[in-house]
């Protein structure tokens, strides 16, 4: 589904990317953990396109197709999500407004018809319901004045309505009490299946006893330096990235 | 025939005996003495200049250059289809047509209903309701001190006046439709507006500033507004000029105890855009919501001037302008509270926005307060920006295609001042407009 060869990304002409390797195939869940400034989300805005940050090298393939290419919204459109590590306030734009927009246009981008309001408005609380969120929560201005959890728990209603094959969560997790945790868990392991896969970015071990991952890679100065199966987290959380 | 004035002083002051004696004048004999008077406020001061604090971002140049003339003879190639498309679709309202600044009988809906509202034209009721008229008229816009007004209150033909009794709350909004057509030559137009709202009554107001042509002209409007004790007034000013239109607006209103005002303005149109919001808070309690939305392109260059006036205890007012500025354009807000020495407890706040669209684009912003009182709450802010780039990428990584994303970033925008308009039908026809300047701003690769 994803390959990633070589990858070499700079920032204001500083390298943060330096040759990272990574693949992952439909169906699967791989973690990356790794300590502050490793290049954690880093990845995570490359995948989704941001401009700012510069590929120098290496290539990334989604689907056989050449990611570094399209546009932002051209790859939400072939299905990546990112669940952003601080999603971003919009005063002005409701939430399902936005929501609605976004579905339509990747309806647009595979020759679908756009969804009616009713049918958006039914399939909104349907998975708002699943994620415990209040419904108020679709009428109020995009992220604008939500908690901490409520813009977590926003971001992956926001995966849940737009069925991505690829998610990429960015530090979903942190600043989240327990039982938040374990709404954005189901959340995620709700949408597991054969065909999805998912990038977990996390710092700590315990967001992956509820999403239990395939792999965990251990990203360290801009490479992925270790790869293993869940035990890695484990190892990791008591050891520490010292060893690396 | 027509009146030419060349661009000097001494035009505009001469000016004014062959405009009495042309037959355009048709109002009463003392209207007549009220012009005499007001041409020596122009006679002194002449067009401002760039020293004078209140215009010193404003240049007027170009005012001294122009000639423009007092000419037509109005209604003449209006036609009905055309007035009907400048209606707001769904509205259910009183129309008045104003063409050249003369008053267009049809296809215009007087109004004088059984409970005693009027709407009709100034040069009309200043015959048939003369006190009415004499009460007001001129009594609360500066003629001496304000070139402006004094050049309008020398020069007007007619505008529109309207009436609301004590007690009366008039839903229906009054639809009143400024048409400029093309004479032929630079034209001078002075519409004059009066409002009276009666103690305990409402009315909804909208002033709206077409063109029929994409020519020069010179668009000098005063209104003034009368809010009686504890009545409700929703004003609107639609500036929709020609693009090479000179247009300068006083809106002046007297508010009386407990009264509420809102005025929204919306400006998109003319060469030069000069937009003066006056409302004194006379009486105690007294509440003004002060909207604007402002949007340039090109050369246009678009000034704001505010000047709110505390002159009594108790009362609060609320300015909330926001300005999109694209190609060269060039904005100015200022805004002026003043807070009497008798007006306690007043709480007066102001925040101006604006969204540069272009590198070449300038905004003046500037907050003035004048307090003359320990015990007010006066607050003002301002925002100079560009589109966030965050907040696009977070839409764009969503699906939304960039084009969309930053219309959607400008419809929120415009939508904080948009959204404070009562009458809906007005408002989803603005936020049509606005998207429409706006795609066309992206057409010509603008709106970064």
């Amino acid at each position: 589904m994803l390959e990633v060869r070589n990858l070499h990304v700079q920032v204001d002409d500083k390298e943060i990317l330096k040759g990272l390797n990574i693949t992952v195939a439909p169906g699967e869940v791989h973690s990356i953990m790794g300590p502050n400034g490793s290049g954690k989300s880093t990845l995570a805005q490359v995948l989704a396109g941001k401009e700012t940050y510069e590929v120098t090298e290496g290539e990334i393939t989604f689907q056989g197709k050449d990611l570094i290419d399209l546009e932002p919204e051209e790859r939400a459109c072939e299905g990546i999500f990112l669940a952003f590590q601080y999603p971003v306030e919009i005063p002005g734009v409701a939430n399902t407004y936005l929501l609605r927009e976004a579905l339509n246009a990747k309806r647009e981008y595979w020759n679908e018809k756009p969804l009616k309001h009713v049918e958006f408005a039914k399939l909104a609380r349907e998975k708002m319901r699943e994620l415990g969120i209040d419904e108020d929560l679709l009428k109020r201005s995009v992220n604008t004045g939500f908690s901490g959890g409520e813009k977590k728990r926003n971001e992956v209603f926001q995966m849940q309505i737009l069925e991505p094959r690829l998610s990429v969560l960015d530090e979903t997790d942190s600043g989240l009490d327990i039982d938040a945790l374990k709404i954005v868990a189901n959340g995620v392991n709700s949408m597991r299946g054969t065909e999805r896969s998912f990038i977990v970015i996390t710092h700590y071990q315990r967001l992956l006893n509820y999403i239990v991952p395939d792999f965990v890679h251990v990203m360290v100065d801009g490479k992925i330096v270790k790869s293993g199966g869940k035990e890695l987290a484990q190892e990791l959380e008591e050891k520490g990235y010292a060893g690396f | 025939m027509a009146i030419v004035f060349d661009g000097t002083r001494e035009s505009y002051v001469e000016g004014l005996s062959e405009f009495l004696g042309s037959g355009r004048n048709t109002l009463p004999e003392w209207v007549t003495d009220l012009r005499r008077e007001a041409i020596s406020g122009f006679g002194n001061t002449g067009f401002p200049m760039l020293s004078d604090e209140e215009w010193r971002f404003t240049n007027l140049d170009v005012l001294r250059r122009t000639s423009f003339s007092i000419v037509g003879n109005g209604i003449s190639d209006v036609s009905e289809k055309t007035v009907d498309s400048y209606g707001f679709s769904g509205l259910s309202c009183v129309r008045l047509v104003f063409v050249n600044g003369r008053f267009a009988s049809p296809p215009s809906d007087e109004l004088r209903d059984e409970e005693g509202v009027i709407a009709t034209s100034l040069s009309k009721a200043a015959c048939e309701y003369s006190d009415l008229v004499r009460n007001h008229l001129a009594r609360y816009a500066d003629y001496e001190k304000d070139p402006f007004i004094s050049l309008n209150t020398s020069y007007f033909e007619d505008g529109v006046f309207i009436y609301v009794p004590d007690g009366v709350v008039f839903e229906k909004p009054v639809h009143v439709l400024y048409i400029s057509t093309d004479e032929g030559q630079p034209m001078f137009v002075n519409p004059r507006n009066l409002i009276v709202v009666g103690q305990s009554s409402g009315a909804k107001v909208v002033e709206h500033y077409v063109s029929t042509s994409q020519n020069v002209y010179f668009s000098n409007v005063v209104t003034e507004v009368v809010c009686g004790e504890n009545a409700n007034l929703e004003h609107y000013r639609l500036e929709f000029e020609s693009q090479k239109a000179f247009n300068f607006s006083t809106l002046r209103v007297n508010q009386r105890k407990n009264s509420n005002i809102a005025s929204h303005s919306v400006l998109c149109g003319g060469a030069l855009v000069r937009n003066n919001i006056h409302p004194v808070l006379a009486g105690e309690g007294c509440n003004s919501d002060i909207y604007g939305l402002f949007m340039s392109e090109g050369r246009q260059h678009m000034d704001n001037f505010m000047r709110v006036e505390h002159a009594s205890p108790h009362c609060d007012s609320r300015q909330f302008y926001n300005g999109v500025l694209d190609g060269r354009s060039k904005g100015v807000f200022h805004g002026r509270i003043m807070v009497h020495e008798g007006a306690e407890k007043t709480d007066a706040k102001q925040t101006n926005r604006n969204l540069l669209l272009s590198d070449m684009a300038q905004i003046d912003t500037k907050p003035q307060l004048e307090i003359y009182n320990d015990d007010v709450k006066c607050t003002h802010g301002a925002t100079i920006g560009q589109m966030d780039e965050e907040a696009l990428f977070y839409l764009c990584s969503r699906g939304i295609p960039m084009r969309k994303a930053k219309i959607i970033m400008l419809r929120a925008f415009t939508n904080e001042t948009l959204e404070n308009m009562s009458i809906s039908s007005i408002r989803d026809a603005l936020e049509d407009s606005v998207m429409q300047w706006f795609e066309r701003r992206l057409e010509n690769g603008s709106g970064r």
